[in-house]
């Protein structure tokens, strides 16, 4: 969590459309996001809350709009730096235990803390799983170390992806708890939602993406 | 970020999460080599048996086995990093993203194309090559081959978005081989014609030392496009 006062904003999005080969996907859209806010993004499958957040994360460019990082003017640049990702992909490797995978992650995104990885693992429940390759957990349990690579990131915006899918009723209370603490801290979380999920337990604006195009 | 006085350490956490991998997945170490035991009996089998022939030939028989089954491999340098979402994270890490691709390109020499270069004496001795033509052999293979690496490297991240990519990425690694193959068997050639085959590995190693310093920054490039 960097050093933000509470209600910056941490993104403000203006007219954002994107086009997959002429075809619009979404927009166009304009919301911002604040500082210890979080923004429930809703919209049936395929209304373009992938394609949103893959956007937010800097891996797709969206063709038309602005994405405005804490200062303006700092369009597309550092957008990636301040968020973290969690995705349909587990984004760790089945090979590797949870704790080498989440050893390497943090060697990439942040600096090592020694006894870090073991307390945020069992913070996610994986306490006793340290030495099991990612590949023998199941499809929750690979959800929940997703979980852990997010905390250890220490981004300031939380991009989730249908984070309450495969997890159970405990899981999902997890994801809740961890919005909201993170959300406390300053931070700021925008989750993905087809609405067979529950809602996060925090206060969060609704941003519903309607098929072909249209916004709210 | 102060990430950017820390490259090493970064470099070694990429290399050991890579190392690790490749141990884990023992077979994928040996396919490239039975690929090239394969080839160079196919060889022995298809042409005559005459010793005196195939010790001619044996350089580049030797060398050709090497570039097909490190072009074999190639493909698993990005593959399952792909596939799982760890190449979005590698990205969306503060990390240069070229600093970790050279660390992958760096493993997958020393897991693919690495072991055949230790066995080259066994390839050697299977095809009668003359003894005092192994030392250039080696020569000219532990320069040449990094490049194998590196070059496809590069073409497999251009790649690396498109599915059964295989054939593709022949078609586009194989002729930039070309010259690789053309100083790499020469220079072995030359020395068994008593020509001077220094000439020709110091043009590899001048090839290698560019490419080691561009190959990553391109693959690094290559992937953002590949991915977007």
């Amino acid at each position: 969590m960097n050093d933000l006062p509470a209600n910056s904003t941490v993104l403000r999005v203006k007219a954002l459309s994107y086009f997959r080969n002429e075809e619009k996907i979404f927009g166009p859209l304009s919301f911002v996001l604040e500082a210890g806010n979080a923004l429930l993004v809703t919209g049936a499958n395929g209304s373009g809350k992938t394609t949103l957040l893959r956007v937010l994360s800097g891996l797709l460019k969206a063709q038309t709009g602005e994405i405005i990082v804490n200062k303006p003017g700092n369009i597309h640049s550092d957008l990636s730096h301040i968020c973290a990702y969690l995705a349909h992909k587990p984004g760790h490797k089945a090979e590797l235990s949870c704790l080498e995978n989440l050893e390497y992650l943090q060697a990439i995104f942040h600096e090592a803390k020694p006894g870090l990885i073991e307390a945020t693992l069992a913070k996610v429940g994986l306490a006793g799983l340290e030495d099991t390759p990612a590949k023998k957990l199941s499809a929750g349990q690979n959800k929940r170390l997703g979980l852990a690579r997010l905390l250890l990131c220490h981004s300031t915006c939380w991009l989730l992806d249908e984070p309450y899918a495969n997890l159970d009723l405990q899981g999902i209370a997890l994801v809740n708890q961890l919005i909201a603490e993170h959300i406390q801290a300053g931070g700021a979380a925008l989750l993905t939602t087809h609405g067979a999920y529950a809602a996060p337990a925090v206060p969060c604006q609704t941003l519903v993406l309607a098929d072909l195009g249209g916004n709210q | 970020m102060s990430i950017n006085q820390k490259l090493l350490p970064l470099f070694a956490a990429q290399c050991r999460r890579d190392l690790r991998l490749s141990l884990r997945r023992l077979g994928d170490i040996a396919q490239p080599i039975l690929f090239a035991i394969m080839v160079i009996t196919l060889f022995t089998i298809a042409t005559s048996a005459e010793p005196k022939k195939l010790a001619e030939l044996a350089p580049g028989i030797i060398w050709v086995a090497i570039l097909l089954s490190g072009l074999l491999s190639l493909d698993s340098v990005y593959r399952s990093d792909f596939d799982d979402g760890s190449l979005e994270q590698m990205l969306m890490s503060p990390a240069p993203l070229a600093l970790l691709i050279g660390a992958r390109i760096l493993v997958h020499w020393l897991s693919s194309v690495m072991p055949l270069v230790i066995l080259t004496p066994l390839f050697a001795q299977m095809l009668f090559l003359p003894a005092d033509l192994l030392a250039p052999l080696m020569l000219s293979l532990l320069v040449g081959t990094p490049l194998i690496s590196l070059v496809g490297a590069v073409i497999a991240a251009l790649t690396v978005g498109i599915r059964h990519s295989g054939m593709l990425l022949a078609l586009l690694a194989l002729p930039l081989y070309v010259p690789i193959l053309v100083f790499g068997a020469g220079a072995v050639v030359a020395a068994s014609q008593g020509l001077a085959w220094l000439g020709a590995i110091s043009l590899l190693g001048a090839g290698l030392v560019i490419a080691i310093v561009l190959a990553p920054i391109a693959a690094a490039a290559a992937i953002k496009v590949s991915l977007t």
